[in-house]
């Protein structure tokens, strides 16, 4: 498009205009007139952020094989461009044709996380849509939803037409269809929900009624009407090699957070971690064989011109042709000068080979995630790792000639002590002990560097810790300084490094992933005084949510410091997302004692993903 | 074997740094499998070498990198196959083999040339006889005497010397001008001056900036185009 919808001048006067001028090598081009249906993708943060989305990706290459379907893209407009586009009256435009979100048929938003509500809000505002759904008539855009935080979607319910639950590459085919004959006829819009509510993994929530307790628990969550499904379950790919995956990604010409060829090699996990919402609502794991992902690289590399390659799952040791795939990447960045880089290897003598092979030893840092300091609490989360196996995979990497080791944790897991807490500061002595105990002292090039870094827990849907309360503040910020305290008595504590997170962040993180229908005032409240881009704390303010909650007359702790019965009524109950309660409750009381789960491979946990039919479930097995 | 490459930078990517240009140079040889030499060990890359980076908002279809490749084919070979899987407003359109003792793209330039226009906004507020009238009156000082702001300090200096020549037909503006790293006079400099000395508001961006070419000293002290050093193959 050789157009731009903003003037130099505007383009001139923000910081990095390249996010808004599309025109990326491999971007697709098409004639809006000569298509029925014109797609807006969504990705509600910052151009560097959306663009490194995989999944992004994905349907975009999917909606854009359709010849009915032009699938443009929009990211939400730095805060820099936002206040221009509000004082000019601009409207949000799409990158691909630099025309307005507002004359599109479907905007899909895709939610990965919950800090990102306020930014959708600003999406449908700057596009000079109606912010609620129940404003919108045929004329407006159908607004959709998906990616994690559709799992539970009641918090930003009243603003969206309609929820994906799953995965893209399912149900888009019969929604598309339905929304052309939608679009064709007379039918109203309410007839156009009722009908989508009956395809697999929609979700209309305008069509479900909800019902509170005097103590503002839920009491119901029931189909207004009889055609929409009392449950929704989520839709997801089984042949899952056969998946569409694009082979001409977009090109950034800005330099994006992700900026190379992803392979994805499985999707799900098999472990089982208990804090882990992505290691649930993906089951069951499922992985692509080898021969299609060296097609797959060789192919895209081509089409990208891309010199960096990545491996995604959320743990690429579980993949089966790992040592396969790995050899064959090596070989290719041999002859043609790619780099590889191995997120979530788990660190033992092979990957350590491997990243000696690939990387500068010297100038990267070798990670770890034990997630809790102490081994009974590691049993607690189902993390399958032990204190020996972080302490071998230390030495060997020491031996060869690693000195930078980075180990994340989290604070605030359920039944967690200060006993538990120090065990971070004292696993990291134990591991610079290591290093001393390891590496002769002349052999010590730099010194031996630890850095750990603390999370605060946030109970996610679907998880089994989802009826944990969080700390509360106070106590979050004290254990904080209590790790701070002990790592400050180590004697190595000159090589060591201790950081937290925000905790604010993470408390209204933890309000919205497990928030109800009431929250929608909430959000809505925050953002008409000014919230956006709540994930960036330079931008983030709690004092807007604190005067939000206080006008709906809410208290934030009902949603975060509450343990909640596993009776209780959940607002993502009437979601399904192929695990059932009775597993979870099994999981949770499994954790209170402190007893470990066997992972999908060793021995099936029965919970429930089986009946996708798929995966890791039917894989033969002991 | 060294080579130079002049190539286009037009349309929406008036927009990208110089930083993401070279970027995407380095995507796109890989795209068009040229055989680019690398350097070696961890992450090896590319050597490429760019000339001066162009300020953002400016089109140009006189830009120029020297590279050093393993091998080539032709010169027209080669620019139809980059441009077949090049964004096509960021095209190569020549390249030549440079002799060994050539010095760098960014070293050599003395000079370069622009097409200057008024853009729908600047037509609403400044009449094409203006412009013309301003060209005229700058072309006849004897010296114009400007502040300039150099690193540290600001200076009055005589650019006079620096409009090599200064033309106004067919509602454009035609400048040459020095450039490099001495006496860079920067087209932008000249509106600045032209418009105080006619009373127009000045706003860079009323006007379109196209550069035309970039030139070097000849050693015979002509200035010709960069792509001059080489020879086509
Ligand atoms: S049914 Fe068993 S094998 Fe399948 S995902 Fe669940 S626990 Fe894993």
């Amino acid at each position: 498009m050789e157009t731009l919808a903003l003037s130099d001048e505007i383009l001139m006067s923000v910081e990095k205009p390249a996010r808004y001028i599309g025109n990326e090598y491999n971007m697709v081009v098409k004639d809006p007139e000569q298509v029925e249906i014109r797609y807006a993708f969504c990705f509600p943060d910052v151009y560097e952020i959306g663009m490194s989305h995989l999944g992004m990706q994905i349907l975009y290459d999917m909606l854009n094989q359709r010849e009915d379907t032009y699938c443009e893209r929009v990211y939400s407009p730095w805060p820099d461009l936002d206040r221009i586009l509000r004082d000019k009256k601009i409207p949000l435009f799409t990158l691909e044709t630099q025309s307005p979100v507002r004359d599109f048929d479907i905007l899909g938003i895709t939610i990965q996380y919950e800090m990102c509500y306020t930014n959708i809000l600003q999406v449908l505002d700057l596009s000079q849509i109606p912010i609620f759904a129940k404003d919108r008539t045929k004329e407006h855009p159908i607004v959709i939803g998906g990616g994690p935080c559709a799992y539970n979607p009641e918090p930003i319910a009243d603003f969206f037409d309609l929820f994906y639950i799953g995965e893209g590459e399912v149900s888009y085919p019969p929604l598309l269809e339905l929304y052309k004959t939608y679009k064709k006829s007379s039918m109203s819009k309410q007839e156009f929900l009722l009908k989508a509510a009956e395809i697999e993994g929609i979700y209309v929530p305008s069509l479900y009624e909800v019902t509170y307790n005097a103590d503002g628990t839920i009491e119901t969550i029931q189909p207004k009407y009889e055609n929409v499904p009392a449950k929704v379950k989520k839709v997801i790919v089984t042949d899952f090699n056969a998946a569409p995956y694009p082979m001409k990604p977009l090109v950034p010409m800005l330099r994006a957070t992700q900026d190379r060829v992803v392979l994805e090699i499985m999707r799900g996990c098999i472990r089982g971690c208990r804090f882990c919402q992505a290691g649930m609502v993906y089951r069951p794991t499922r992985q692509k064989d080898c021969e299609t992902m060296k097609k797959y690289a060789e192919t895209m590399l081509r089409n990208t011109g891309y010199e960096d390659i990545s491996l995604s799952s959320l743990s690429s040791s579980d993949y089966e042709y790992l040592e396969e795939l790995i050899k064959f990447l090596i070989e290719q960045m041999e002859e043609n000068h790619v780099n590889i880089s191995l997120p979530s290897l788990r660190i033992d003598a092979f990957s350590l080979d491997v990243m000696r092979k690939v990387q500068d030893v010297r100038k990267v840092s070798l990670t770890f995630a034990p997630e809790a300091g102490t081994q009974r609490l590691r049993d607690v989360i189902n993390k399958g790792l032990t204190e020996e196996m972080i302490v071998n995979g230390a030495r060997e990497a020491f031996q060869g000639g690693w000195n930078k080791v980075k180990l994340y944790f989290m604070l605030g897991l359920p039944t967690e002590t200060d006993e538990d807490a120090e065990g971070i500061a004292l696993l990291s002595e134990r591991i610079s002990e290591e290093y001393f105990a390891t590496v002769p002292k002349e052999e010590r090039v730099g010194s031996v560097q630890i850095t750990a870094s603390a999370a605060y827990f946030v109970p996610k849907p679907f998880t089994p810790f989802q009826w944990a309360p969080m700390l509360d503040r106070e106590a979050y910020v004290n254990r904080a300084y209590h790790v701070k305290d002990t790592f400050n008595r180590m004697l190595n504590k000159k090589r060591l490094k201790f950081t937290y997170h925000d905790q604010d962040i993470s408390i209204l993180e933890g309000v919205f992933a497990r928030g109800d229908r009431k929250l929608c005032g909430v959000i809505y409240d925050a953002y008409m005084d000014g919230a956006i881009f709540d994930a960036w704390t330079e931008f983030f303010d709690m004092s807007r949510y604190e005067r939000a909650f206080e006008k709906n007359n809410m208290d934030y702790k009902f949603y975060t410091e509450r343990e909640r019965s596993v009776d209780e009524i959940l607002p993502w109950d009437h979601i399904d997302a192929g695990i059932s309660k009775d597993f979870l409750i099994r999981e949770w009381e499994n954790a209170q004692k402190g007893i470990v789960s066997q992972n999908c491979r060793s021995f099936c946990q029965g919970c429930g993903a089986a009946s996708f039919g798929g995966g890791v479930c039917f894989e033969s097995k002991n | 074997m060294k080579v130079r490459i002049k190539y286009t930078k037009t349309g929406p990517m008036r927009f990208i740094s110089h930083l993401d240009v070279m970027r995407y140079f380095q995507k796109a040889l890989r795209r068009a499998e040229f055989d680019v030499r690398y350097t070696q060990g961890f992450s090896p890359h590319q050597i490429l070498s760019f000339a001066a980076p162009m300020p953002l908002g400016l089109t140009s279809e006189g830009e120029y990198f020297d590279g050093e490749f393993n091998s080539v084919t032709t010169t027209f070979d080669m620019v139809e196959t980059f441009n077949q899987t090049a964004s096509p407003y960021l095209k190569i359109t020549d390249i030549v083999i440079l002799p060994d003792n050539a010095g760098n793209a960014m070293s050599v330039v003395t000079a370069s040339d622009y097409i200057i226009t008024l853009n729908e906004e600047g037509n609403r507020h400044i009449t094409a006889d203006k412009l013309e009238a301003g060209v005229h009156f700058l072309t006849e000082q004897q010296e114009i005497m400007v502040m300039r702001k150099t690193k540290k300090k600001e200076v009055l200096t005589d650019i006079r010397p620096m409009i090599l020549k200064a033309e106004y037909s067919d509602n454009r503006i035609y400048l040459f001008l020095t450039a490099g790293s001495v006496n860079h006079l920067k087209p932008e400099l000249f509106l600045e001056v032209l418009c105080e000395n006619m009373d127009i508001p000045y706003n860079r961006w009323d006007y379109n900036i196209h550069r035309l070419e970039t030139y070097m000293d000849d050693g015979a002290g002509n200035r010709v185009p960069l792509i001059e050093a080489g020879r086509r193959f």
